[in-house]
Protein backbone atom coordinates (compact mmCIF):
# COMPACT_ATOMS: atom_id res chain seq x y z
CA UNK A 1 0.00 0.00 0.00
CA UNK A 2 3.42 2.31 -0.07
CA UNK A 3 2.05 3.31 -3.74
CA UNK A 4 0.02 6.22 -3.81
CA UNK A 5 -0.80 8.75 -1.17
CA UNK A 6 1.44 8.56 1.28
CA UNK A 7 0.31 11.94 2.90
CA UNK A 8 -3.44 10.83 3.43
CA UNK A 9 -4.11 11.56 7.18
CA UNK A 10 -3.34 8.81 10.19
CA UNK A 11 -6.38 7.77 11.95
CA UNK A 12 -5.31 9.16 16.05
CA UNK A 13 -3.05 7.15 17.90
CA UNK A 14 -1.91 7.07 21.31
CA UNK A 15 -1.83 11.03 22.26
CA UNK A 16 -5.19 11.62 21.35
CA UNK A 17 -7.48 9.25 23.34
CA UNK A 18 -8.44 9.75 26.99
CA UNK A 19 -6.40 7.34 29.23
CA UNK A 20 -7.93 4.90 30.65
CA UNK A 21 -7.50 1.32 32.62
CA UNK A 22 -8.15 -1.32 29.46
CA UNK A 23 -5.92 0.97 27.52
CA UNK A 24 -3.33 1.23 29.78
CA UNK A 25 -3.05 -2.60 30.17
CA UNK A 26 -3.39 -2.97 26.73
CA UNK A 27 0.24 -1.56 26.50
CA UNK A 28 0.97 -3.24 29.50
CA UNK A 29 0.42 -6.39 27.90
CA UNK A 30 2.54 -5.61 24.52
CA UNK A 31 5.75 -3.99 26.37
CA UNK A 32 5.53 -6.90 29.14
CA UNK A 33 5.74 -9.29 26.31
CA UNK A 34 8.07 -7.36 23.91
CA UNK A 35 10.42 -7.38 26.57
CA UNK A 36 9.90 -11.22 27.98
CA UNK A 37 10.40 -12.02 24.66
CA UNK A 38 13.61 -9.65 23.77
CA UNK A 39 15.38 -9.75 26.94
CA UNK A 40 13.66 -12.72 28.97
CA UNK A 41 14.33 -14.98 26.38
CA UNK A 42 17.92 -13.34 26.28
CA UNK A 43 18.61 -13.81 29.74
CA UNK A 44 17.38 -17.44 29.57
CA UNK A 45 20.13 -18.43 27.12
CA UNK A 46 22.38 -17.27 28.82
CA UNK A 47 21.41 -18.99 32.01
CA UNK A 48 21.27 -22.45 29.99
CA UNK A 49 24.50 -21.14 27.77
CA UNK A 50 26.23 -20.91 31.32
CA UNK A 51 24.98 -24.46 32.88
CA UNK A 52 26.69 -26.34 29.69
CA UNK A 53 29.77 -24.08 29.45
CA UNK A 54 30.63 -25.05 33.32
CA UNK A 55 31.10 -23.53 36.75
CA UNK A 56 33.18 -20.53 35.80
CA UNK A 57 30.88 -19.39 32.75
CA UNK A 58 27.75 -19.74 35.73
CA UNK A 59 29.63 -17.78 38.05
CA UNK A 60 30.17 -15.04 35.99
CA UNK A 61 26.36 -14.90 35.14
CA UNK A 62 25.71 -15.32 38.55
CA UNK A 63 27.54 -12.18 39.32
CA UNK A 64 26.35 -9.94 36.81
CA UNK A 65 22.52 -10.93 37.42
CA UNK A 66 23.36 -10.55 41.25
CA UNK A 67 24.53 -7.18 40.72
CA UNK A 68 22.16 -4.13 41.63
CA UNK A 69 22.08 -3.34 37.36
CA UNK A 70 21.27 -7.29 36.91
CA UNK A 71 18.90 -7.58 39.62
CA UNK A 72 16.97 -4.74 38.51
CA UNK A 73 16.45 -6.99 34.94
CA UNK A 74 15.41 -9.85 36.92
CA UNK A 75 12.84 -7.89 39.20
CA UNK A 76 11.41 -6.36 36.38
CA UNK A 77 11.16 -9.46 34.17
CA UNK A 78 9.29 -10.43 36.63
CA UNK A 79 7.27 -8.57 37.01
CA UNK A 80 6.58 -8.33 33.17
CA UNK A 81 6.16 -12.16 33.65
CA UNK A 82 3.40 -11.57 36.22
CA UNK A 83 1.40 -8.50 34.46
CA UNK A 84 1.37 -10.59 30.74
CA UNK A 85 0.44 -13.68 32.59
CA UNK A 86 -2.34 -11.30 34.38
CA UNK A 87 -3.48 -9.80 31.19
CA UNK A 88 -3.24 -12.22 29.24
CA UNK A 89 -5.69 -14.49 31.44
CA UNK A 90 -7.67 -11.34 30.80
CA UNK A 91 -7.63 -11.65 27.08
CA UNK A 92 -8.79 -15.04 27.29
CA UNK A 93 -11.93 -13.85 28.83
CA UNK A 94 -12.39 -11.28 26.68
CA UNK A 95 -11.67 -14.27 24.12
CA UNK A 96 -15.09 -15.93 25.02
CA UNK A 97 -16.78 -12.14 24.71
CA UNK A 98 -17.51 -11.78 28.17
CA UNK A 99 -15.96 -8.87 30.37
CA UNK A 100 -16.64 -6.24 27.93
CA UNK A 101 -19.23 -4.37 30.17
CA UNK A 102 -17.36 -0.69 31.52
CA UNK A 103 -17.52 -1.37 34.65
CA UNK A 104 -16.14 -4.48 34.83
CA UNK A 105 -13.88 -3.82 32.28
CA UNK A 106 -11.98 -0.87 34.18
CA UNK A 107 -12.04 -2.99 37.41
CA UNK A 108 -10.25 -6.31 35.99
CA UNK A 109 -7.80 -3.93 33.91
CA UNK A 110 -7.09 -2.36 37.60
CA UNK A 111 -6.80 -5.98 39.08
CA UNK A 112 -4.46 -7.29 36.67
CA UNK A 113 -2.02 -4.32 37.64
CA UNK A 114 -2.33 -4.99 41.61
CA UNK A 115 -1.98 -8.31 40.87
CA UNK A 116 1.23 -7.91 39.00
CA UNK A 117 2.63 -5.76 41.86
CA UNK A 118 1.73 -7.86 44.57
CA UNK A 119 2.98 -11.18 42.83
CA UNK A 120 5.94 -9.39 41.94
CA UNK A 121 6.82 -8.69 45.81
CA UNK A 122 5.39 -11.68 47.15
CA UNK A 123 8.08 -13.60 44.78
CA UNK A 124 10.79 -11.57 45.78
CA UNK A 125 9.73 -11.89 49.51
CA UNK A 126 9.79 -15.38 49.29
CA UNK A 127 13.51 -15.36 47.28
CA UNK A 128 15.04 -12.89 49.98
CA UNK A 129 13.10 -14.32 52.92
CA UNK A 130 13.61 -17.86 52.51
CA UNK B 1 -13.66 -0.86 -6.29
CA UNK B 2 -11.71 2.40 -6.16
CA UNK B 3 -7.75 3.16 -6.19
CA UNK B 4 -6.90 6.16 -3.96
CA UNK B 5 -7.07 4.74 -0.22
CA UNK B 6 -5.77 1.44 0.95
CA UNK B 7 -9.31 0.36 2.50
CA UNK B 8 -10.87 1.50 -1.26
CA UNK B 9 -8.81 -1.30 -2.83
CA UNK B 10 -9.16 -3.96 -0.38
CA UNK B 11 -13.10 -3.13 -0.23
CA UNK B 12 -15.34 -5.63 -1.27
CA UNK B 13 -12.68 -8.48 -1.91
CA UNK B 14 -14.07 -10.70 1.01
CA UNK B 15 -11.91 -12.24 4.01
CA UNK B 16 -8.21 -12.68 3.30
CA UNK B 17 -9.01 -16.34 4.39
CA UNK B 18 -5.59 -15.87 6.47
CA UNK B 19 -4.87 -14.05 9.69
CA UNK B 20 -7.10 -16.53 12.14
CA UNK B 21 -4.11 -18.89 12.22
CA UNK B 22 -1.54 -16.62 13.70
CA UNK B 23 -4.32 -15.45 16.37
CA UNK B 24 -5.40 -19.08 17.16
CA UNK B 25 -1.64 -19.99 17.69
CA UNK B 26 -0.96 -16.88 20.09
CA UNK B 27 -3.57 -18.08 22.42
CA UNK B 28 -2.88 -21.97 22.27
CA UNK B 29 1.18 -21.31 22.85
CA UNK B 30 -0.14 -18.47 25.12
CA UNK B 31 -1.80 -21.27 27.23
CA UNK B 32 1.12 -23.44 27.33
CA UNK B 33 3.20 -21.19 28.25
CA UNK B 34 1.27 -20.28 31.07
CA UNK B 35 2.06 -24.11 32.33
CA UNK B 36 5.70 -24.39 31.81
CA UNK B 37 6.32 -20.54 32.97
CA UNK B 38 5.14 -21.13 36.15
CA UNK B 39 6.40 -24.99 36.19
CA UNK B 40 9.89 -23.13 36.16
CA UNK B 41 8.78 -20.39 38.40
CA UNK B 42 7.96 -22.66 41.15
CA UNK B 43 10.77 -24.88 40.48
CA UNK B 44 13.74 -22.71 40.94
CA UNK B 45 11.57 -20.93 43.87
CA UNK B 46 11.83 -24.60 45.48
CA UNK B 47 15.11 -24.91 44.98
CA UNK B 48 17.26 -24.85 47.90
CA UNK B 49 19.84 -22.61 46.13
CA UNK B 50 20.62 -21.00 43.06
CA UNK B 51 24.77 -22.17 43.13
CA UNK B 52 25.83 -24.08 40.03
CA UNK B 53 25.85 -27.94 41.30
CA UNK B 54 22.61 -27.44 42.49
CA UNK B 55 20.53 -26.49 39.14
CA UNK B 56 22.65 -27.83 37.22
CA UNK B 57 21.60 -31.16 38.97
CA UNK B 58 17.59 -30.30 38.86
CA UNK B 59 18.17 -29.54 35.39
CA UNK B 60 19.88 -32.73 34.30
CA UNK B 61 16.99 -34.46 35.60
CA UNK B 62 14.67 -36.33 33.49
CA UNK B 63 11.09 -34.53 34.24
CA UNK B 64 12.71 -31.13 34.77
CA UNK B 65 14.88 -31.58 31.34
CA UNK B 66 11.90 -32.39 29.36
CA UNK B 67 9.71 -29.39 30.95
CA UNK B 68 12.44 -27.17 29.90
CA UNK B 69 12.80 -28.20 26.31
CA UNK B 70 8.98 -27.68 25.96
CA UNK B 71 9.47 -24.65 27.99
CA UNK B 72 12.03 -23.09 24.85
CA UNK B 73 10.08 -24.45 22.20
CA UNK B 74 6.64 -22.65 23.76
CA UNK B 75 8.15 -19.58 24.32
CA UNK B 76 9.82 -19.14 21.55
CA UNK B 77 6.79 -19.76 19.44
CA UNK B 78 4.99 -18.00 21.56
CA UNK B 79 7.09 -14.89 21.08
CA UNK B 80 7.41 -15.24 17.89
CA UNK B 81 3.15 -15.12 17.45
CA UNK B 82 3.37 -11.77 19.66
CA UNK B 83 6.03 -10.13 18.03
CA UNK B 84 5.10 -11.14 14.26
CA UNK B 85 1.39 -8.90 15.59
CA UNK B 86 3.52 -6.05 16.71
CA UNK B 87 6.17 -6.49 13.40
CA UNK B 88 2.94 -5.89 11.18
CA UNK B 89 1.08 -3.37 13.43
CA UNK B 90 4.48 -0.50 13.19
CA UNK B 91 5.73 -1.86 9.81
CA UNK B 92 3.68 -1.17 6.84
CA UNK B 93 6.11 -0.77 3.90
CA UNK B 94 6.24 -4.33 2.60
CA UNK B 95 10.35 -4.37 2.52
CA UNK B 96 11.06 -3.18 5.52
CA UNK B 97 7.91 -5.72 7.05
CA UNK B 98 8.95 -8.60 5.45
CA UNK B 99 13.07 -7.81 6.82
CA UNK B 100 11.54 -7.33 10.47
CA UNK B 101 9.53 -10.68 9.74
CA UNK B 102 12.48 -12.66 8.73
CA UNK B 103 15.13 -11.27 11.35
CA UNK B 104 12.65 -12.37 13.81
CA UNK B 105 12.73 -15.97 12.04
CA UNK B 106 15.76 -16.08 12.24
CA UNK B 107 16.21 -14.80 15.51
CA UNK B 108 14.03 -17.20 16.96
CA UNK B 109 14.59 -20.54 15.21
CA UNK B 110 18.48 -19.82 16.34
CA UNK B 111 17.46 -19.18 20.21
CA UNK B 112 15.46 -21.71 20.28
CA UNK B 113 18.04 -24.21 18.83
CA UNK B 114 20.80 -22.94 21.05
CA UNK B 115 18.45 -23.73 23.62
CA UNK B 116 17.40 -27.00 22.85
CA UNK B 117 20.97 -27.85 22.25
CA UNK B 118 22.23 -26.62 25.56
CA UNK B 119 19.21 -28.76 27.51
CA UNK B 120 19.79 -31.94 25.97
CA UNK B 121 23.92 -31.67 26.32
CA UNK B 122 22.93 -30.93 29.98
CA UNK B 123 20.40 -33.84 30.50
CA UNK B 124 23.09 -36.32 28.52
CA UNK B 125 25.77 -35.22 30.52
CA UNK B 126 27.70 -33.06 28.84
Amino acid sequence: MATANRNRPLSPHLQIWRWGPAMLVSILHRVTGSGLSLVGLAVLLWWLGALVSGPDAYATFAAVMGSPIGLVVLVGLTWAFWQHLASGLRHFVLDIGAGYELESNARWSIITIVASVLLTAATWAFILLR
Amino acid sequence: MGNGTSIGRVRGLGSAHSGAGNWLQERFTGLASLIVSLYLLFSLLMLPAFNYQTVRAWISAPLPATAMVLFVVVNFWHARSGLRVVIEDYQHEHASKLFFLLALDFAVFAGGAFGVLSLVRLALGA
